[in-house]
């Protein structure tokens, strides 16, 4: 709709621009410098009106922009405070949640870890110490007081496995639970990424509509000016986890790369 | 043998802590960033760092440079554990000082191997 607007809007001015730069050569010619004159303020008329629309063509799109996002408009007049729901802070809430969702989960996960490897641990050493006292019987080494101690011993160690076996699957039950928090972040991750494309839209339809006040204004960005500036050489900056580590050259793929490149500066 | 550990995620701090457990290292410490590590390295009788990279504050880069700049701290073994992972970065903190570098995700394997070596090296 609008580009299509804008595009009959075009089109207008640059007929009548035509058709009166044709009248005021014909109006020179003619020595008519008065009428000259009311035609080149006309001409001037109809490129500021032009300018006009496409100033709030900008404006309107601009405005469109933040209603989508629900920035709050008060937070954009005043800059002070801050109320009401916008979906960009919306979005850093979700990434927070994605954090905190994270942490519990890493945190849940050690912590069942934590309490079922003691539990391991300890039937595999009465385990093995009663393997030992078996052997011992089975070479008839055992006396029969030894016997009825190793009985009993037996028979606590059983019950010890049931409980400790029970114990241990709870553990490792709730442990796959606790992955769950995957399918949760992932969703939310989702819809962020879908915010930050609809951000980006937003903004290539307000480029283009700036563009377009830059023609008529006659305003152009110096491109070539920015493009041969280098930007200032800085020390690395940290950049959290590689996405596509595997596609750059600039970056290693694991640790074995790391171990490559420290042994060739003579690590 | 008296580690600090600098990550600013408890869950990375607590994953290092309990592999250094295993690996026989048990009397280890916190810090959630370099500001707030390099004043416990100049107050402790620290004997190894294992530090991130990426943290608020005062990044892993910046406490290696600190520590190598500190007469006391100079010959502090340093490990790296961090998922920076540019070239660029591995090589310049290598130039900085460290003595290993491990990248996330890592293995209980790979950080044993590269405390061993440092402790090899270091004697």
């Amino acid at each position: 709709m609008e580009s299509t607007d804008n595009w009959h809007q075009n089109e207008r001015f640059l007929g009548e621009l035509k058709e009166r730069s044709g009248l005021l050569i014909e109006q020179l010619q003619d020595n008519n410098f008065e009428q000259a004159s009311d035609v080149i303020r006309s001409i001037m008329d109809s490129r500021d009106q032009h300018l006009f629309n496409s100033v709030g063509q900008l404006t309107r799109a601009l405005h469109n922009a933040i209603v989508n996002f629900n920035v709050d408009s008060d937070v954009v007049k005043a800059g002070l405070e801050r109320n009401g729901d916008s979906e960009i802070r919306d979005a850093s809430d979700r990434l927070n949640y994605v954090i905190k969702m994270t942490q519990e989960a890493a945190e849940k996960t050690m912590d069942r870890v934590e309490i079922a490897a003691p539990i391991a641990q300890s039937l595999g050493q009465e385990a093995k110490k009663l393997k030992d006292e078996w052997d011992r019987l089975r070479r008839r080494e055992v006396s029969k007081e030894e016997f009825a101690e190793l009985y009993t011993r037996i028979d606590g160690f059983l019950l010890q496995m049931t409980l400790g076996a029970d114990a241990l699957n709870d553990n490792l039950q709730a442990i796959i639970l606790e992955q769950g928090f995957q399918d949760l972040t992932g969703q939310v991750l989702k819809k962020v990424i879908g915010l930050v494309t609809d951000v980006e839209n937003e903004l290539v339809n307000l480029m283009r509509i700036a563009g377009q006040v830059e023609k008529v204004t006659g305003v152009y960005r110096e491109d070539v000016v920015t493009k041969n500036v280098q930007p200032i050489k800085k020390g690395c900056e940290a950049e959290g986890p590689q996405i596509h580590a595997q596609l750059r050259d600039d970056v290693v793929n694991g640790q074995d790369d790391v171990d490559d490149l420290l042994s060739s500066l003579g690590f | 043998m008296k580690i600090l550990i600098v990550d600013d995620f408890s869950t990375m701090r607590r994953i290092i802590k309990n592999l250094l457990r295993d690996l026989g290292f048990t009397n280890t410490q916190e810090a959630d960033d370099g500001a707030t590590a390099l004043p416990m390295l100049k107050a402790g009788d620290f004997d190894f760092l294992v530090t991130d990279w990426n943290m608020p504050g005062m990044t892993g880069i910046e406490l290696l440079k600190h520590v190598r700049a500190d007469e006391r701290l100079v010959k502090l073994p340093v490990l790296m554990v961090t998922a920076e992972a540019k070239r660029d970065q591995i090589i310049e903190a290598a130039q900085a000082g460290v003595n290993g570098y491990v990248v996330k995700p890592f293995t209980a394997q790979v950080l044993k191997e590269k405390i061993d070596k440092i402790f090899e090296r270091v004697g």
